[in-house]
């Protein structure tokens, strides 16, 4: 296979994608969510990914998790077609989703050793990496809780701790912070920036807060609507503020246009 | 599992089997009515309730009797298992290929329309073990509901699970071990439940096609020598099994379906 000269540079390289849905409403004109979106993610990299909600990001990530094909345009991850190539990513991506997308009928435990376990990794071992990850989310004594007896915000730690347990090369993470408290929340993008460095994993978390943009990714991408990049900046050189006055700026156009 | 000594409703399929008062009540009362109704009526109309009793008694405690009563069981519940298990995979089958079950639907459509009787006289001329005639007619007039309910709570499948499933690139085994099987079990459990009252009531009219034991056959003779209090008595026990077999799949069902919320308000 021959690798367009994106790849080299970049674990993840969206090459000019869209992404279409077809309704019966309107058979003939498509509805797009994503349009000619180019972009690519440096090994280790940790980007951010802000914009207005219903702009795309989620189908995005669908694209980049192999879920949806492309309506045209190339996404490539460590230089492979998720969608095409769909069982070569086993073991190499975890995603937590915007939901908590848990099993009702498996316990904490149960749910966040799932990956481990349709990794083949032994019941005894699953099972105690996913208590270590439980504790390390401040969810020790609910282990054998069912999801109906957690709240919001435990749900989605457990459906972080199963996207982290698998160690994967790639996170994806949509507003993975979203439905906690100040103080878990900022715990947890601790542990979420540490991972990544721990790993040398590859991230990509969308958020609607500037600030957690700032202050955990290493790169910003900002997503007009249908999702491609309307502002993408660089964090360490430039100040916060401007970077803030900027991404305000494009966001507040976006809405205008 | 039985729910806890604090649940707050009783009786209802979520909390699990429990004694339910107002069912004793009704069934009792039922009993005094018929008792009242045999000071005024003949025995062979009406015959005392001490009487009925004494033949479900009879029944269980002879050796022979209880033998009828086991064939119709075991035949209740092999047709069943033959109809559970072909359901399921015309189920699958119509789940994965649309096209298929745009085949499969008109027939078992038609089937369901089609009444016990008939399949009893199809049988007959088809087919000569008197076994093999009952299997088929249990199968035939069970198997669309079974289709029809795993194939509900296969496509009712959560979208979003199946995506966060296949996130991880499970194998298609693995996916429907952890995926599939817990998603239709609640479904598989209502089937069974529902045909299990079905079965029992095609199971006696399949037993006339020329059973020499089993509850269909003896309702048959009682009949031939007007006994009205045997007629009933066997009535009673095919309810009896029924009725035990409902409870131990309500049982399975609390147990396998625990991780389901109790809401403390009910409608
Ligand atoms: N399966 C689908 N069929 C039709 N339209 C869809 C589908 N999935 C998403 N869309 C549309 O695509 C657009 C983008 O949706 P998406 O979920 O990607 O937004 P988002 O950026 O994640 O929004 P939010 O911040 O609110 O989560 C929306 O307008 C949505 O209606
Ligand atoms: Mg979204």
């Amino acid at each position: 296979m021959t690798q367009p000269e994106a790849t080299k540079a970049g674990e993840i390289v969206f090459d000019d994608v869209s992404k279409s849905f077809t309704s019966p409403e309107h058979r003939d004109s498509p509805f797009y969510a994503v349009r000619n979106l180019s972009f690519t993610v440096g090994r280790g990299e940790l980007v951010a990914v802000l914009g207005k909600t219903g702009c795309g990001k989620s189908t995005m990530f669908n694209l980049l998790a192999g879920l949806a094909r492309p309506s045209s345009g190339k996404v490539l991850v460590h230089g492979h077609d998720p969608y095409a190539e769909f069982a070569w990513f086993r073991g190499k991506v975890g995603i937590v989703f915007q939901n908590d997308r848990l099993m009702p009928w498996r316990t904490a435990i149960e749910n966040v050793a799932l990956g481990l376990e349709l990794n083949k990794v032994p019941s005894a071992e699953r099972l105690a990496i996913a208590a270590e990850w439980l504790a390390r989310l401040g969810l020790r004594g609910h282990e054998h809780d069912y999801p109906h007896a957690l709240s919001g915000g435990m749900r989605q730690r457990v459906s972080i701790a199963r996207a982290f347990s698998i160690k994967p090369d790639i996170l994806l993470c949509d507003e993975p912070f979203s439905a906690l408290d100040e103080v878990t929340g900022n715990a947890l993008r601790g542990e979420f920036r540490d991972l990544v460095r721990e790993t040398r994993a590859t991230g990509i978390f969308i958020t609607h807060s500037i600030g957690e943009a700032l202050t955990l990714g290493h790169r910003i991408l900002v997503f007009q609507r249908p999702a491609r990049i309307a502002y993408e900046a660089v964090l360490g050189g430039t100040p916060e503020d401007e970077i803030r006055a900027e991404i305000l700026r494009v966001m507040g156009d976006v809405e205008a246009a | 599992m039985l729910p806890p000594p604090d649940a707050p409703t009783r009786g209802t399929w979520r909390n699990g089997p429990r004694w339910n008062y107002e069912g004793v009540v009704a069934l009792v009362g039922l009993a005094v009515a018929w008792q009242i109704a045999s000071y005024f009526f003949p025995p062979f109309l009406f015959p005392p309730v001490p009487a009925i009793a004494a033949h479900v008694l009879d029944i269980f405690l002879s050796g022979k009797t209880l033998l009828d009563v086991m064939a119709t069981a075991l035949r209740i519940l092999a047709g069943l298992a033959g109809a559970f298990v072909l359901g399921a995979a015309i189920a699958v089958l119509m789940g994965r290929a649309p096209r298929f079950s745009r085949y499969a639907y008109p027939l078992l459509n038609f089937n369901q329309g089609v009444p016990a009787l008939s399949w009893v006289v199809i049988s007959i001329i088809w087919f000569k073990g008197t076994e093999f005639r009952i299997f088929f007619i249990m199968l035939m007039t069970t198997l669309p509901a079974f289709t029809f309910q795993i194939l509900d709570s296969y496509r009712a499948m959560s979208k979003d699970l199946l995506e966060m499933t296949l996130s991880f690139r499970p194998s298609r085994l693995d996916l429907l071990r952890t995926l599939v099987w817990p998603s239709v079990l609640p479904g598989i459990l209502t089937a069974w439940k529902v045909n299990l009252g079905n079965a029992s009531r095609v199971v006696v009219v399949a037993e006339l096609v020329g059973a020499t034991g089993g509850v269909g056959y003896q309702l048959l003779l009682q009949q031939q020598v007007f006994d009205m209090a045997g007629a009933i008595a066997w009535t009673i026990v095919l309810v009896i099994f029924v009725l035990l077999a409902q409870r131990i799949i309500d049982l399975l069902e609390t147990w396998l379906l625990r991780y389901r919320p109790v809401a403390e308000r009910t409608l």
